[in-house]
């Protein structure tokens, strides 16, 4: 495909993402660059300065809404996206109502708890939704060590142990690299869909 | 019998395991586990009482923190 033709096809889908910190915010601006024509994006946070070792958010930009300043650095890469910010905290029930005309859904929370809510609220609901999660993307190295497994259509990105914690954070690459796998097995599905 | 288990064929020695059974048996020691047994969900509080038995297709993934 050329990517006038992978424009064309990524123009007419809309891809909702859960979550707005290291996974969702680089997966959204990812999927923009790509040409994805709508984006629906939900989260309740503000951004704080220890965000920016990995988010792609920009120091005068703290204190804001995260969903909201997505939106303006979304617009700044590719102005004809439509950006849906959502700035509310997703439950079962929110999921049900936001993401319930999305072609794919992103996980992109930092909880475990919430990654399970979501997995097993889209199974209950969305059983047909293809479904990215993010899992183990702690420290930094083991390159090798980052895949995606494919379970039916739930795909699961990371390298599913490294937990984040004190002495192992959350840096910039290893949350770049698992969002960026998450946005390339979207355009994945939805271009051979 | 014969499984799938995470896209790979293994063979156990046994007729049928619960799902409680076969993660204890495989090591799964992980406290954050999303289970599947022939694409379908199975949620902690049903492993025990889940059984798997020969030609199942079953899933385990590992929900860890970050993001």
């Amino acid at each position: 495909m050329t990517f006038d033709e992978i424009r064309a096809k990524l123009k007419t889908k809309t891809v909702g993402i859960a979550g707005a910190g290291g996974l969702g915010s680089n997966c959204a601006v990812a999927l923009a660059r790509s040409g994805v024509g709508k984006l629906i994006v939900a989260d309740f946070d503000v951004i704080d300065l220890s965000n920016l070792n990995r988010q792609y958010y920009f120091y005068h930009q703290l204190g804001r809404k995260k969903v909201l300043a997505l939106q303006e650095n979304v617009k700044m890469v590719n102005p004809e996206v439509v950006f849906v910010p959502l700035s509310l905290k997703l439950d079962s029930v929110s999921i049900k109502k936001v993401f319930a005309n999305c072609d794919i859904i992103v996980e992109a929370f930092d909880r475990n708890d919430m990654k399970q809510m979501i997995i097993e609220t889209v199974q209950e609901f969305f059983p047909d939704k293809p479904l990215v999660i993010g899992s183990g993307m702690a420290g930094f190295g083991g390159n090798n060590l980052i895949r995606t497994e494919q379970h039916g259509i739930l795909y699961i990105c990371g390298d599913q142990q490294s937990e984040v914690s004190d002495v192992l954070p959350p840096l910039a690459p290893r949350v770049g690299v698992v969002s960026m796998m998450q946005a390339n097995q979207v355009l994945e599905i939805l271009l051979k869909s | 019998m014969k499984i799938i288990l995470n896209n790979k064929i293994e063979f156990l020695d046994a007729e049928e395991v619960s799902f409680t059974e076969l993660l204890a048996l495989k090591n799964y020691t992980f406290k954050m586990l999303v289970t599947k047994l022939n694409n379908q969900l199975v949620k902690k509080e049903y492993r025990d009482t889940t059984f798997i038995k020969n030609g199942d297709d079953v899933s385990v993934m590992h929900l860890v923190s970050g993001g």
